[in-house]
């Protein structure tokens, strides 16, 4: 049997939840587990519980043929134990000790050559050059997220544990440092865990989605999967985006993108699309339906084709539209009736390219 | 007081008794010394323990700062008395009992500091971040070297104050000293005993003189440590 992170337990916090997770993530080959979910719905303690921080009261974790805890043989693997690279929301650097410092903080059972060695890579890893003697506190938000992984990742760990791993930094740096990120990650082929609440995160870093709600793993799947066919309405509120498909860019002029879904042509924004795979992402109520052959509007999407789907719920229609991908729409039931929608009517579903958001994902 | 007559015949009315002062100094010095060692893992227990009856443990901590120091010298005196196990164990292999000498003394002067040691550091240890340690831990680094490698560190304000406050602290002792050192030339006469003294036999030039010495010492002691806790310059971590 392959090797596997086995986790199947339960932990509860008196007044506010219990967190009660079943989780598989086979080892071989590395893989990045996306915890994905609202605040509060206890991604991060759950990681906790990994990193061996936080006690589960019932159930067990296995590592590969590891047990780190077994609640009914009283198993408890310390952190220390469980050579791990964890990384806390807000980095928790050492302001006492330089970045090298930091870097090489859990190094110190290696020879001074090794560590030294060993420190000089990272920095280059993670273009740290010049900033070996800054202090934590001298440093940027950026600087800091990546002296906070060189020194997860220094130990060379067998998992990696990602809290929030770019949400404390300002959204263009976030971008850039995603793409880095996901570099890094396929780079290392160290099995990872990341928590995330932001979908893009989610769809570029990870290979397997675990979406959370109020402590319980709702769904697990793939990225695509998890999105474009949530298990149930719950997750569907949670995730937020009703269409994602594969695309390829075939032109970028300026930021405004061309992509090429299944034969059908989209426009969207993505000025840090580098490479031509991507997840074309679209929100539901951000299409609009019209009739076939209106007037010329300001969207740059009109994409025409047959409803193949109309579910209602409460005042609102999902309508899933066949435009060479299944487009998901939500409109009112008034709005139905005007159009007079049916299964198999043809309508033009249209899309501002703003509202077209453009994901890289790995070919 | 008897003693009185000893420390006219022994100097000149204006001179201060060094001995005195040296014997005070020695003994705050090694106090503050011993607290600095004992004090760590009383400490950190304190700030750390998630046991459910800690309260118990601090406020036992905290007692020599409301007990009467007759109370507290009383009870240590016959803790090492003669007719206690403790005593006799010490004179079986010291040659000599343990009250009325220096090394009782000393022993008197830690338990009744104790509180101006550990509660410095147990403030200082609350501080440091929590995910500062958990993140070291996680490293791969014991508990015990997250400590000296981590938390000392960003303790070094606390650990200076406590440290300095029970050095203040010692050199003003009274009662305890008196209980449990006697009052004895040249081993266990502190400062604060010889300005008694001084007084007693109307020697006030002799009294000043040394009480003003103390009064710099405190004040400058106090100084370093009001100056050591201002906020603008402690190495607290950034938030």
């Amino acid at each position: 049997m392959a090797a596997t992170l086995t986790v199947d337990c339960r932990k509860t916090f008196p007044g506010r939840f219990t967190a009660v997770a079943q989780l598989d993530l086979p080892l071989d080959p590395p893989r990045v587990l996306i915890l994905f979910g609202p605040s509060g719905s206890g991604k991060t303690t759950l990681l906790r519980c990994l990193a061996g921080l936080e006690w589960p009261e019932e159930g067990r974790i296995q590592f590969g043929s590891t047990p780190w805890v077994d609640a009914a043989s009283n198993v408890r693997l310390s952190p220390q134990a469980r050579r791990i690279g964890y990384m806390p929301q807000d980095y928790a650097l050492f302001p006492t000790h330089t970045v090298a410092g930091n870097i090489e903080y859990g190094l110190s059972d290696l020879p001074a050559e090794v560590r030294r060695e060993r420190v000089r890579e990272l920095i280059g890893l993670l273009q740290l050059q010049g900033l070996e003697q800054a202090k934590p506190a001298q440093l940027s938000g950026g600087q800091q997220q990546r002296v906070a992984l060189a020194r997860a990742i220094a130990r060379q760990p067998q998992l990696l544990l990602l809290d929030e791993p770019l949400s404390a930094l300002d959204a263009p740096t976030r971008a850039k440092l995603c793409g880095e990120l996901r570099t890094l990650l396929k780079q290392l082929a160290i099995p990872a865990v990341v928590v995330t609440h932001d979908w893009a995160e989610a769809l570029m870093l990870g290979d397997i989605i675990a979406v959370m709600q109020g402590g319980t793993i709702l769904q697990t799947g793939l990225p695509q999967e998890v999105f474009s066919r949530p298990a149930n309405a719950e997750v569907a509120q949670i995730v937020g985006i009703e269409t994602v498909v594969q695309g390829q860019v075939v032109a970028n002029d300026n930021g405004l993108a061309t992509v090429l879904v299944n034969g059908t042509t989209l426009k969207g924004l993505g000025t840090d699309v580098n490479g031509s795979a991507v997840y074309v992402c679209i929100r539901a109520e951000d299409v609009l339906l019209e009739q076939s052959g209106s007037g010329v509007t300001s969207a740059r999407n009109h994409l025409s084709g047959p409803v193949t789907e109309m579910l209602p719920q409460g005042v609102l229609v999902t309508v899933t539209v066949d435009c060479g991908f299944p487009l998901r729409a939500v409109i009112t039931r008034g709005a139905r009736e005007e159009l007079g929608l049916e299964t198999g009517s043809v309508v033009v579903a249209a899309i501002k390219a703003g509202a077209v958001h453009l994901v890289p994902r790995s070919g | 007081m008897g003693s009185s007559f000893q420390v006219v015949r022994n100097h000149d009315g204006a001179t201060m008794n060094w001995i005195a002062i040296a014997v005070t100094f020695k003994l705050a010095l090694l106090t503050a010394a011993v607290l600095l060692i004992v004090g760590l893992p009383i400490a950190y227990w304190l700030t750390f323990s998630k046991w459910r009856w800690k309260f118990m443990v601090e406020s036992v901590v905290a007692l020599p700062l409301v007990l009467p120091p007759t109370v507290l010298g009383f009870y240590i005196l016959v803790a090492i008395g003669p007719h206690s196990p403790v005593g006799r164990f010490y004179s079986d292999v010291v040659g000599h009992p343990l009250p009325f000498t220096f090394e009782g003394l000393l022993l008197a002067s830690i338990l009744y500091s104790l509180p101006f040691a550990v509660q410095p550091f147990a403030a200082a240890f609350e501080q440091v971040d929590r995910r500062l340690i958990e993140a070291s831990w996680t490293l791969g680094v014991s508990k015990l070297k997250t400590f000296f490698r981590l938390i000392v560190p960003l303790s070094t304000a606390g650990l200076i104050t406590g440290a300095v406050l029970s050095f203040a602290h010692t050199l003003g002792e009274f009662g305890v000293v008196l209980m449990v050192g006697g009052n004895i030339e040249g081993e266990t006469r502190t400062v604060s005993i010889d300005i008694y003294d001084e007084v007693q036999a109307l020697n006030y030039a002799g009294a000043a003189k040394t009480a003003l010495l103390l009064l710099a010492v405190s004040y400058g002691v106090l100084l370093l440590v009001y100056a050591m806790n201002r906020k603008v310059w402690a190495v607290w971590p950034q938030r």
